[in-house]
């Protein structure tokens, strides 16, 4: 069973609060652009590979008042694994990490990623949940179906964090990556004002 | 370049360390140590004005002071240059996408002494490096120049441009 990541994205849309920071990229970008999003809202691209759980920590240390949600990809993550254990150690209480887990790199193709099952001799794919529950994630939940987390989503970004959610869903071969928005670097002055003024 | 410069002359106190980027307005460091940055930590952790933030590789340290900066922080990224080496894609996007304005103090490996690793090759690529990712940098070699590295991360604070002191070290 997995979920549609236009449905998982359409979730988390709706039930966010409007100071909330969500962070996005690669897929999840793409698809958070279409849904429109907030002035207080990044669109991490163009991004770095794997930066964006790291951007969230420092945007959530920098402003411990807000909830910050980051919006991962399992490709993204697997550069970046040691930002897991950064933010555990930072512990930022209104960190949310999610992480849309499609087990390939639809971008470039859709190749498997070497955590997915598909990339890998032993046929079973690696364990996000398990890996951010043993990195120290406070509060930690996967879920396999829109309905499951269409249901608990406003709980679960209401937990203390940091919130690690693993979200399983299904690849769409062919998916464009995400285009840019707009000059980045006027982008980040946009955003920081609007953080500021709000 | 010799093997017997004398490997005191980076060694800055950490109290130094922690007054200048206090007297700077910096909120956070982000840092990997190395053997030289490492004896400075004491000083920034016990600091009331300037908060560490460990982190587990050096492109995660400009990622963090990213979010640091975007966020309303003024971040310092303290790394030595081996995680410059690895941390080029992230500072690419910080400095060069997002234009962000970040500080970093560099330290440069084996500069003054070679005895640990004769031939270092951080010798040979640190600056070439600095320069293909065009960062303007200050190259501190003795603590007598701790006025030198504030006047440079002052004058790119009030330029809003990053700035970044690349420091001699010692043994590595």
């Amino acid at each position: 069973m997995s979920m549609q990541l236009r449905g998982a994205m359409r979730a988390l849309h709706s039930a966010r609060r409007d100071d909330d920071i969500v962070i996005t990229t690669m897929g999840a970008a793409r698809e958070w652009m279409m849904l429109g999003p907030r002035d207080t809202d990044l669109v991490f691209v163009p991004s770095s590979m794997g930066q964006a759980t790291s951007v969230a920590l420092g945007l959530a240390l920098a402003q411990p008042q807000r909830r910050v949600i980051v919006v991962n990809g399992d490709g993204s993550m697997l550069m970046n694994l040691g930002s897991l254990v950064s933010i555990t150690a930072a512990a930022p209480a209104d960190l949310v990490v999610i992480l849309a887990d499609n087990g390939v790199y639809e971008v470039t193709g859709s190749q498997p990623t070497p955590g997915a099952a598909a990339g890998r001799v032993s046929g079973t794919s690696v364990d996000f949940a398990a890996m951010a529950k043993a990195c120290g994630f406070q509060s930690v939940y996967q879920f396999a179906t829109s309905a499951e987390w269409t249901r608990a989503i406003k709980g679960v970004l209401s937990e203390t964090g940091p919130t690690f959610v693993a979200l399983d869903v299904v690849s769409v071969p062919g998916t464009p990556g995400p285009r840019s928005p707009g000059p980045a670097a006027a982008r980040a002055k946009a955003f920081m004002a609007s953080i500021r003024g709000t | 370049m010799t093997a017997s410069r004398t490997d005191h002359l980076g060694n800055f106190a950490g109290a130094e360390i922690e007054s200048l980027l206090a007297s700077l307005g910096v909120t956070h460091v982000v840092s990997v140590p190395d053997s030289t940055i490492g004896e400075w930590y004491g000083a920034i952790e016990r600091s009331e004005r300037v908060e560490l933030v460990r982190v587990c590789r050096e492109g995660e340290a400009w990622g963090v002071a990213a979010g640091l900066y975007l966020g309303g922080a003024t971040p310092l990224v303290l790394i030595q240059c081996t995680g410059l080496f690895e941390s080029g894609d992230a500072l690419r996007n910080a400095l060069h996408d997002w234009k962000l304005p970040l500080f970093a103090i560099i330290g440069y490996r084996s500069y003054l002494n070679q005895e640990t690793l004769p031939g270092d090759t951080c010798l040979v690529f640190t600056e070439p490096i600095l320069d293909a990712w065009r960062v303007g940098y200050r190259f501190i070699t003795a603590p007598s120049q701790l006025d030198e590295m504030r006047a440079h991360l002052t004058k790119c604070r009030d330029a809003g441009e990053p700035g970044v002191v690349l420091i001699a070290e010692g043994k590595a």
